[in-house]
């Protein structure tokens, strides 16, 4: 019970940090991507305020084996970067770039009652249930 | 030479946001121990493990509410998407498949990755950062031409 009211709790504070640093509008964030045309450099103060806070939060919990509710930690073991890796993110940057969604803004802007949004979300899901289906094939052969 | 869009330049309220953001995640590390990476949360629900489901919901119902909530206090700030459905569809697309093929987006790998130091995150970052960068630059000025 712990676990999902402070579940729900970050997510409404992701939420609303998306909305007040203005990534939840994709016009904003393809104004950031566009260096060479009238390029709003805004978004890089978001990724450096919220990095900024992270280093501290991840420093503690590096040290840490439960949480402070006495949950496990689960930090990813694996820092080996692969062709996977790269590849996907090849991909979602493609996708990221053509309407100026990533999945949180997706999210918010759903919540907004946006039909773009929802159309955005529904394909997003869609997307990785193509790649649940690819991988079930793969590991079968 | 770079062109700055000064007119729509908004440091602080950019760096507040980050703020925020970065506390979510912090909240979500420390107290619950999860990476607060939303394509992997939404990924999660796709092939569910019993007590695996709640949590993701209630995190999702979140950043769901969050503009709800917003609404009942306050304007909300502008979201104006341009792109048409069909390519919404596709970027969609784009997005799902990439991010769970690569492990993450700009939360998980942005966000909580760079935080922690990671090689992985960081190359990943930096690869979806340099094809948005392509991405836009193709689209609005070898295709459109604007």
């Amino acid at each position: 019970m712990k676990f999902n009211i402070a579940s729900f709790g970050a997510g409404l504070l992701f939420g609303f940090g998306l909305l007040v640093s203005g990534m939840a509008n994709p016009e904003k964030v393809l104004g950031f991507l566009d260096i060479a045309g009238q390029w709003d450099p805004s978004l890089a103060f978001v990724m450096g305020g919220a990095v900024l806070v992270g280093l501290f939060a991840f420093t503690i919990a590096r040290k840490r084996t439960l949480s402070f509710l006495g949950f496990n930690m689960r930090l990813p073991e694996s820092d080996r970067p692969d062709k996977r890796l790269v590849l996907g993110s090849v991909l979602f940057g493609a996708g990221w770039g053509l309407a100026g969604f990533c999945p949180g803004p997706g999210l918010v802007a759903l919540g907004a009652g946006e039909t773009g949004a929802l159309v955005f979300v529904v394909a997003m899901v869609a997307g990785m249930g193509i790649f649940e289906v690819i991988e079930k094939n793969r590991v079968a052969n | 030479m770079v062109d700055i869009a000064w007119e729509n330049f908004t440091p602080w309220s950019a760096l507040a946001g980050g703020i925020i953001i970065g506390l979510s995640a912090a909240a979500f590390i420390l107290l619950n121990g999860r990476i607060a990476g939303i394509s992997g949360i939404i990924g999660g629900l796709l092939t569910p493990r019993k007590t695996d489901i709640l949590w993701r919901v209630a995190f999702l119902a979140g950043m769901i509410a969050a503009p709800l909530l917003w609404m009942m206090t306050a304007d909300l700030p502008p979201i104006e998407i341009k792109a048409s459905y069909p390519l919404l569809v596709i970027s969609g697309l784009l997005v799902g498949i990439g991010t769970r093929y690569g492990s993450g987006c700009t939360s998980g790998h942005g966000v909580c990755g760079l935080s922690r130091l990671s090689a992985r995150s960081l190359i990943a970052t930096l690869t979806f950062m340099a094809v948005g960068f392509g991405t836009v630059y193709i689209v609005r000025h070898l295709v459109t031409g604007a």
